[in-house]
């Protein structure tokens, strides 16, 4: 293992310590799931798989989590410049609220997002009035999943542009380049790697919530959801073939978009 | 004609203050000051990416302050070149051209024009993690050449390069000014200042100490800063006594002619302890005003029009010359010493010389070898009293 450091010929002690604590770490993390794997067999799978309500949950999972990031992401990459670059009082007590989802319970995050998008609620009435449904539709559950997971994407984003040498912008803007454009052709293709990694972590957090989106909109079912009701109405044996379906996908695009982005991008070098 | 006046501006602990000067159409400016004076501040502060506290900023009548920063045309080349690393070194060059009205054909013609000036012709495919310092540097000139930059404001450009590479620059930046472009260029290598400069300015504490000609700057240097940091070696800090000496008997006195002989003092003739040599013109202003400057173990005549007291003496090593046997010159300073160390340096030889104080003298590698000077050999060290510069305090 790379963690184990020799010194002339003898394994290091503490290197071997480390490297111990690190496999129990992983084995914890790999082992229920190879387990979940493993006992689903083949038939289970395709069985499943080929249920109409299991496809239309991961679906569902897919876009939302998807539509939520794109659509949160044209807000939050500027505020998250913003974040970066510019110095202003209560600086700090707004990156505290940024980071606020991630501490507070997801049930009670989509119990405050229920009540602010509620057929009583602003939004929620007009919303209604333009023909769209926050509770029990789409919307809601791209509301739900952007609230936890905008946290990802901000924070990832934030570091990117601040690790962007404010020299290089100084030196665009010298050039007779406009702020927006300085913007866009320099400082956010340098943090593009970040900002990439800040979009696959949130839409990652997003496909997974549960919690909020349970609260905010039981149908139409995502797949954590479908998951959950599988598992309360049939129990673990049933769970357990959407499960491994469920986090098939999400490695599938895991890899897809990492492989992707490692192509494409041009980050600082 | 870029014309700064008053600027201040206060970072931090750093703070730049009462900064003045003019560089005239075509001119190249060249602003001495150690690392950390504010010289990179001051040229932000003239492209528009800072906001002085106070001043202002003219190019002919053009108001610079009330000017966006891309309504500029100040050319600003960083010591770090700061190319983007994304784009190559084509779309680095082109970058500054976007928006200028120019046919796609007419911005590649441009760019081509530029790269073959700069010499990086080869290079307009690579990304510049590519590239080596001078070709960097070469790239970063061209890019703020295409904005047509009224005047090009270089921050250290030689700082990062080899000794080769430099040279190179330096040509270059040569044929740039001559082609008429009006240059302020920052540096803390005063040899940066000598080889380019039609003025040059020097930088202490956040503000301007000295503007002059080079030569005016490095022969008559207004204070120890300034002699320092241009890189005069010698200085001896001690008290002028005697300022008028000649005229009044007093600079050598008859006492002293036994130290004379041993080399510890300045040989002095019976006609200047007699005051008989003339001094006076019209009999009323003291043309020379000769001193007699003492510094610990040693003492010697300088030409100075400053009152009695402490002060310092900087001395040019490439001023002292270094001889086996006394000679009869017109140099009024000749000591016996001891030379305790050579060493070689950029443009000679330094050899060092015990005569009571140690002094360095810049001498040819030929000349070493010619006099045969090696560690422990007395040597006799002259150096004319106009050679010295007194600095009181």
């Amino acid at each position: 293992m790379k963690t184990v450091h020799r010194i002339k010929g003898n394994i290091e002690p503490l290197g071997l310590i480390f490297s111990a604590l690190g496999g129990v770490v992983l084995l914890f993390i790999v082992a229920p799931l190879a387990g979940m794997a493993l006992r689903t067999s083949p038939e289970e799978l395709i069985q499943t798989g080929a249920q109409r309500e299991v496809l239309e949950s991961i679906w569902m999972s897919l876009w939302t989590s998807m539509a939520a990031t794109l659509l949160f992401a044209l807000a939050s990459i500027p505020f998250a410049y913003l974040l970066a670059r510019k110095t202003f009082p209560g600086k700090r007590l707004v990156n505290a609220i940024v980071d606020l989802p991630i501490v507070i319970p997801h049930s009670a995050a989509g119990i405050a997002i229920l009540g602010f998008i509620s057929r009583d609620s602003l939004l929620g009435r007009a919303a209604q009035r333009v023909g769209i449904e926050f509770i029990g539709g789409a919307p809601g559950i791209m509301l739900a999943m952007a609230f936890v997971s905008l946290p990802f994407l901000i924070n990832a984003a934030r570091d990117g542009f601040c690790a962007v040498p404010e020299r290089l912008e100084k030196a665009a803007r010298n050039l007779g380049a406009s702020p927006a454009r300085v913007f866009f052709t320099i400082s956010l293709p340098l943090a593009w790697r970040a900002i990439l990694s800040g979009l696959i972590m949130m839409w990652a957090r997003g496909l997974s919530e549960f919690g909020a989106v349970v609260v905010v909109a039981y149908h139409p079912m995502t797949a954590a959801v479908l998951i959950y009701e599988r598992f309360g109405a049939f129990g673990l044996k049933y769970a357990r073939p959407i499960s491994v379906i469920l986090i098939g996908v999400c490695l599938l695009f895991f890899v897809a978009v990492r492989l992707l982005a490692r192509e494409r991008s041009h980050a600082p070098r | 004609m870029l014309r700064v006046r008053d600027l201040a501006k206060r970072l931090g602990d750093f703070s730049m203050r009462n900064v003045s000067f003019d560089v005239a159409d075509g001119g190249y400016f060249v602003l001495l000051g150690a690392s950390g004076v504010g010289k990179t501040v001051l040229l932000e502060t003239i492209a528009g990416l800072m906001t002085p506290d106070h001043g202002t900023i003219h190019w002919d009548d053009t108001d610079l302050l009330r000017a966006p920063v891309q309504k500029r045309r100040m050319g600003l080349v960083y010591q770090d070149q700061a190319l983007f690393p994304h784009k190559t070194v084509h779309e680095n060059i082109a970058y500054g051209l976007h928006g200028r009205k120019r046919s796609r054909g007419a911005a590649r013609e441009r760019v081509a024009t530029l790269a073959d000036d700069v010499g990086v012709t080869d290079l307009l495919d690579r990304f510049p993690e590519t590239l080596s310092g001078g070709e960097a540097q070469r790239v970063a000139l061209a890019r703020a050449l295409a904005t047509e930059p009224r005047c090009l404001l270089l921050d250290e450009p030689l700082s990062s390069l080899d000794i080769q590479a430099r040279s190179a620059m330096r040509a270059l930046l040569r044929r740039i000014h001559r082609n008429g472009h009006t240059t302020l260029h920052v540096t803390h290598d005063y040899e940066e200042a000598v080889s380019l400069a039609t003025r040059v300015g020097v930088m202490e504490n956040g503000t301007i100490v000295q503007i002059g000609a080079p030569n005016e700057v490095f022969h008559h240097p207004k204070s120890e800063f300034v002699a320092r940091f241009i890189g005069i070696r010698n200085f001896f800090n001690g008290r002028l006594e005697n300022r008028d000496c000649p005229t009044e008997n007093r600079d050598c006195p008859k006492r002293a002619t036994d130290r004379e002989r041993d080399g510890t003092v300045p040989v002095c003739s019976d006609r200047e302890r007699d005051g008989t040599v003339p001094v006076f013109k019209d009999g009323a202003t003291p043309v020379f005003p000769l001193g007699r400057f003492v510094t610990d173990g040693l003492a010697f005549l300088i030409v100075t029009d400053a009152r009695p007291g402490p002060g310092c003496v900087s001395l040019r090593s490439e001023d002292i010359t270094v001889s086996r046997t006394r000679t009869d010159t017109s140099a009024r300073n000749c000591f016996l010493g001891t030379v305790v160390d050579i060493v070689p340096a950029r443009l000679g030889v330094e050899v060092a010389v015990d005569i009571g104080v140690e002094v360095a003298a810049l001498v040819t590698a030929g000349s070493v070898e010619r006099l045969g000077l090696r560690c422990g050999q007395k040597v006799w060290v002259s150096f004319k009293a106009t050679a010295a510069r007194f600095f009181e305090g």
